[in-house]
């Protein structure tokens, strides 16, 4: 490895975050600004930091890589280290920047709130923990890392933990990410068993030596992938997304952007030489992105809950990246991964900040806000169309690339979901557009339930823009959700010269370019017409109820979270466990236990018996000991042990005594 | 080694010995609560300290006994009295006076109904005594003293300071449960000894039928036989699933500090008496029983999970918890190599400090709510928020997060399961399954822990508590509990800390097995 210059201290990217967080938790609550300065101070130098690396890894393009040893014990050496490259250091770049732009937007979203030391804690030790994932040259040190995320999501997640909304959440993101790492962790021990080797880049080269058979590569794979489906909320596992908008807005940004739902997508593209030589496991991959991104975009379009809308865009757009990887196009996945955080973590902090103005999810009861909200308007209608994947912004080079490559792959599969996804994409966001920002403002207060004093101070009740700090994060993003993707496009794809991963080269594609445009533009017009005219008043009809069956299926989430809560989740808590605990443990096992005791009484008081009336006189001996036997087993049974145990106490203390003499000598 | 050295480990193996006579043995005029406290606390810190001592001149490097002593002891039955360390032994031995000494300073605090300190202390004194001699006994007959010495506090223990109601029946089921196993494990004890010819004699010495173990010098019936009797008597120790039963009762009814030692330090004698003793002296049936018992242990981790998710004291909860963290503990066992044992030996320590811990503040929410019913509970961050940040750290140490101590041996535990010893290399297919329901059982653990947090922290609290005044942690419950909070975060981040002491040890123990 050649070595680099400041990467020798990319070690801090994570160290950083990390360190804020124990200082936020012992000394945040001391200081003037509650620990937010910590955070924001720790992150940015990370940011920089992470800029720094970046920079350098671009110029230099090789490896940074160390090591040290963490366990060593007979016939086991477990190495933790960095491996910093392009596609680290890229990561370094974005994690950081949304989690610093989201803490300082923090600042205003959360004044006041009763956790806010805490808040910007776990946020730190979020990051931190992402970091540590993105680091790591070893598939160990990215489950520490990976698992740490988890517990952290779960923590921000569950913030406004007195309501049990919020915790339930909490707990579904969890375990539903858990129960993917459960692939992850069986497929880290498969691969260290078959390889020898935690390390990423021996594995890579043990693989592209051809030392490892494919059907162990495509078994590893797919365990490692179980892993990605949960934390990057992919179809079957998908569900727990959704409902992590429960947290604060601010952490669903970083959430969706940068630190959790990445990872999965990151680890693929960190390990893409292994995917890369299983056919199986990328046809599998294949298979789940069309279903994810369809499904998902499916969803997006019934919502009436702002952050829903953006959630199961999140998810669709989660499929486009494991969609590119299917295609031999790690490169553009990862592009769309970059690009997509700066739209996204726009798009939810710009939701936050009108539910921040409007006090509601619902945007069949906002309306007209651009007119109260012109900043946090401009900016959403920037990412809105960045997310469409309208030219010039952002989304549209990094996924008319993905489309572009799925197309030339020859994965019809891929291809015709990413086509349609694109279109109920543009669809959705024109309808989310019309409703937030269009028409009329619809929240006033009810004729009849308002009050004297709500009359009083009816223009209070009017929304207002944000306050700085909320809308200047709103307006970086913006400015990145246009020129992010100008790093990638067709015409100077620096982005690939950076990144690199080695794949299948795709040329431009013009026909689907056009196609694309096309289904973008018309997506965004049609949703934006059909809503415009949204009628005054709460309760409105959504256009698409007309759709019958389809729409309530949508609405209903195809039915998949109550077949996993009824049909997996509350029959094994309260059906499985009652009947283990209940009848296996108390009635079967403990039930023998208690039954073998009654009996070993019954049968000394029946000896006794016995013993007394019939054999008694005749054989005396016999019956003197059998007395004495069940006689001492009635007693020890009616608690009286204190007899056997007093003679085992003294007998110790006399062996101990005699032993410290003897052993004195 | 000469002078202290030699006696280091039998000065601090009796010195709780000598202050629980001490305490018992005063006139009552002059033991005064003060001086009760002071007695029982100086023996058990300079007990730790000479144990820390002793692992400072340890030789990591070495896998064999050091700081033996062995003198003659009872000469007509060939007993001697044979104490020494090793890797496996040492963390565990320090690990006993740590968590006695963290308890008598917790009982200043709490000290159960119906008080009378003396009793009490002394009882806890003579109980350090027998845990911390069975981890450094090597002859079978100091070992099974020691084992049966730890019995009778334990009894009164639960009998006398437990919670009323059930805690004598709780006490004798303990009482009777483990002396059933006893009886078969010493039995085996004879067996072996009967069979043993070293130079024209019997003998105890586990490290002389050790050697004659490796060497084959039993047959495959008596060897499987004995392992059986042993197994016994360890397995309820631990508990293994079906032998369990006795560990919900205990743990429920016994007092906080009763039941902190019952999970961090007892139920380890199981596991470690089956890495000390059946393991090297009978390694062919170890080989036999090995895909049985880790069989078992997966079971245990499921079967414990499912009950915790039945629970409905927070207590109990906990209790049954253990079953399931030494399920992982016998797994890593039954793999008979060195990831899996040192996994184990990784993961007793591990249990010790976070079930310890979890039932010190189970203890402290019982003092405060006077209630364990979990659904009386709810919203103690917002009432207590150190307590309940506590329970939290605990619970999600204990689910096994990496970076917290819970999750290196439970993977090295599983990553051993994977691939186990060459001796069992005709089981491998059974064993991928058993990683495989094991990494399954930290999904279900995760989900009663999680659980449990929304049931006792999260929400608001129930309006009975409507004006109760709740105090946080104490002082002395801080000092009590920070040196374990710290080493679950140390041991997370550097479980070298543990395993570069295992390591040679467990190469010894596994070489054998050609893990």
């Amino acid at each position: 490895m050649v070595t680099g210059g400041i990467r020798q201290l990319a070690w801090l990217v994570p160290v950083l975050p990390i360190s804020a967080f124990f200082l936020i938790v012992f000394f945040g609550k001391k200081l003037p600004g509650k620990g937010a300065e910590i955070g924001i101070a720790f992150t940015g130098a990370t940011f920089l930091l992470g800029i720094l690396c970046f920079v350098e890894a671009i110029s230099k393009h090789n490896i940074v890589e160390k090591s040290m040893t963490w366990i060593r014990f007979g016939g086991f050496t477990l190495q933790f280290g960095m491996r910093v490259d392009t596609l680290a250091s890229m990561m370094f770049c974005v994690v950081g920047l949304v989690s610093l732009l989201m803490q300082i937007y923090s600042l205003g979203y959360m004044h006041g709130d009763i956790r806010y030391t805490w808040y910007y804690a776990m946020v730190s030790l979020f990051t931190g923990s992402m970091l540590v994932l993105v680091i790591s040259n070893n598939i160990l040190l990215m489950l520490v890392g990976w698992e740490l995320v988890g517990v952290c999501s779960y923590l921000l997640i569950g913030h406004w933990y007195e309501e049990k909304e919020n915790s339930n959440a909490a707990i579904k993101a969890f375990l539903t990410t858990r129960f993917g790492d459960l692939g992850f962790e069986i497929g880290v021990i498969f691969l260290y068993v078959t390889t020898h080797t935690f390390n990423i880049g021996q594995i890579e080269h043990l693989v592209a030596t051809h030392q490892v058979n494919e059907t162990a590569i495509t078994i590893g794979c797919l365990l490692l992938f179980c892993g990605a489906v949960g934390k990057s909320a992919q179809f079957p596992l998908h569900v727990w997304l959704p409902d992590a908008m429960a947290g604060p807005t601010p952490v669903s940004s970083l959430i969706h952007a940068a630190t959790m739902v990445t990872a999965g997508v990151y680890m693929v593209a960190r390990i893409y030489v292994l995917f890369a030589a299983s056919h199986v496991a990328l046809t599998v991959i294949g298979v789940i992105a069309s279903i994810t991104m369809l499904l998902a975009a499916v969803m997006a379009c019934v919502q009436r809950d702002i952050k829903r809308v953006l959630a199961y865009s999140t998810v669709s757009q989660l499929g486009y990246m494991m969609a590119a990887m299917s295609v031999g196009a790690a490169t553009a996945g990862v592009f769309h991964l970059w690009t997509h955080a700066f739209f996204k973590a726009l798009l939810f902090l710009g939701s936050g900040s009108v539910i921040h103005a409007v006090h509601t999810n619902d945007m069949f009861e906002m309306g007209g806000l651009k007119k109260y909200m012109p900043i946090t308007y401009a900016t959403f209608f920037i990412g809105s169309l960045a997310l469409a994947g309208v030219p010039p912004f952002a989304g549209f080079w990094s996924k008319d690339e993905i489309v572009g490559a799925a197309w030339s792959s020859g994965n019809h599969l891929v291809f015709t979901a990413g086509i349609i996804t694109a279109f109920l994409t543009a669809f959705y966001m024109g309808r989310c557009l019309s409703l937030t920002f269009e028409g009329r403002y619809r929240r006033l207060p009810v004729a009849g339930a308002a009050s004297d004093d709500h009359a009083d101070h009816g223009e209070h009740h009017l929304p207002h823009e944000s306050p700085p700090s909320m809308t200047w994060p709103l307006i970086i993003l913006a400015v990145l959700s246009v020129v992010g993707g100008f790093v990638g496009t067709p015409f100077k794809n620096a982005f690939h010269d950076w990144i690199a991963i080695p794949g299948a080269e795709h040329g431009v594609v013009v026909p689907v370019m056009i196609v694309s445009i096309i289904l973008a533009i018309g997506g965004l017009l049609i949703g934006f017409a059909m809503y415009r005219r949204a009628p005054y008043g709460f309760g409105v009809l959504d256009p698409l109820e007309r759709l019958g069956p389809l729409y309530r299926a949508a609405v209903n989430r195809f039915y998949i979270d109550d077949l996993y809560i009824k049909g997996v989740v509350r029959p094994v808590q309260y059906g499985l466990s009652k009947f283990v605990y209940t009848v296996l443990d108390r009635k079967v096992i403990d039930g023998a236990v208690n039954g073998v005791a009654a009996g070993t009484v019954g049968l000394g008081k029946l000896t006794r018996r016995n013993d007394e009336r019939v054999i008694d006189g005749v054989v005396n001996g016999l019956g003197w000991i059998t007395n004495k036997t069940s006689y001492g087993l009635r007693k020890l049974q009616s608690g009286n042990v204190q007899g056997y145990a007093a003679g085992l106490f003294v007998g110790v203390v006399v062996l101990a005594a005699v032993l410290f003499l003897r052993g004195g000598i | 080694m000469g002078g202290f050295a030699t006696w280091s480990v039998s000065t601090a193996v009796f010195l709780p010995l000598v202050g629980a006579i001490l305490i018992a043995a005063l006139p009552k005029q002059i033991m005064r609560d003060g001086l009760v406290y002071f007695i029982a606390m100086s023996a058990s810190a300079i007990s730790l300290l000479i144990s820390i001592w002793i692992a400072i001149n340890f030789n990591f490097h070495s896998g064999g006994m050091q700081f033996t002593v062995n003198a003659s002891w009872i000469p007509t039955i060939g007993a001697r009295f044979h104490v020494g360390l090793d890797g496996i032994s040492l963390p565990l031995f320090v690990l006993t006076f740590l968590i006695t000494m963290l308890c008598t300073i917790y009982s200043m605090q709490w000290m159960p109904e119906p008080r009378n300190t003396r009793p009490f202390f002394a009882l806890i004194l003579l109980l350090t005594t027998g845990m911390a001699g069975t981890f450094v006994s090597l002859d079978l007959v100091l070992f099974f003293v020691f084992w049966e010495l730890v019995l009778v506090p334990m009894y009164f223990l639960i009998a006398v300071w437990g919670s009323p109601g059930r805690r004598e029946y709780a006490a004798i089921k303990f009482f009777l449960y483990t002396l059933f196993g006893s009886i078969f494990m010493l039995v085996g004890f004879i067996a072996l000894y009967l069979h043993s010819n070293v130079a024209g004699h019997h003998t105890f010495d586990i490290i002389e039928l050790s050697k004659l173990g490796r060497a084959g010098a039993f047959s495959p019936l008596f060897a499987n036989l004995v392992f059986a009797g042993l197994f016994l008597g360890f397995a309820i120790k631990v508990p293994m699933w079906p032998l369990h039963t006795w560990l919900p009762d205990a743990h429920t009814e016994a007092p906080t500090v009763g039941s902190v030692i019952l999970a961090a330090v007892l139920l380890k004698m199981g596991t470690y008496a089956f890495i000390r003793i059946s393991l090297p002296i009978l390694p062919n049936a170890a080989r036999d029983w090995a895909p049985a018992i880790g069989v078992l242990a997966v079971i245990a981790i499921i079967y414990a999970s499912l009950a915790c998710l039945a629970q409905t004291d927070m207590k109990r909860l906990i209790a049954f918890s253990s079953v399931g963290h030494m399920g992982f503990v016998m797994l890593g066992i039954s793999t008979l190599n060195r990831r899996g044992i040192n996994g184990a030996v990784v993961a007793m320590v591990v249990h010790g400090l976070i079930t310890g811990m979890l039932f010190f503040i189970v203890g402290s929410t019982y003092d405060r709510y006077h209630t364990r019913e979990i659904s009386r509970l709810g919203g103690m961050s917002l009432v207590m928020p150190w307590l309940a940040g506590l329970l939290a750290y605990c619970s999600i140490a204990s689910l096994g997060l990496p970076g917290l101590a819970g999750f290196w041996g439970e993977f090295l535990a599983l990553l051993g399961s994977w691939n186990p010893a060459r001796v069992l290399s005709g089981h491998v297919t059974l064993y991928h399954f058993l990683t495989a329901f094991g990494v399954v059982g930290t999904l279900l653990t995760a989900g009663y822990f999680l659980w449990l947090l929304q049931r006792v922290n999260l929400g608001r609290p129930k309006e009975e508590w409507e004006g109760h005044a709740f105090k946080d942690v104490l002082p002395l419950e801080r000092i009590a509990w920070a040196p374990l909070l710290i080493l679950i975060l140390v041991v997370g981040i550097y479980p070298r800390l543990i395993l570069d002491v295992t390591g040679p040890a467990v190469n010894a123990v596994a070489h054998v097995f050609g893990g």
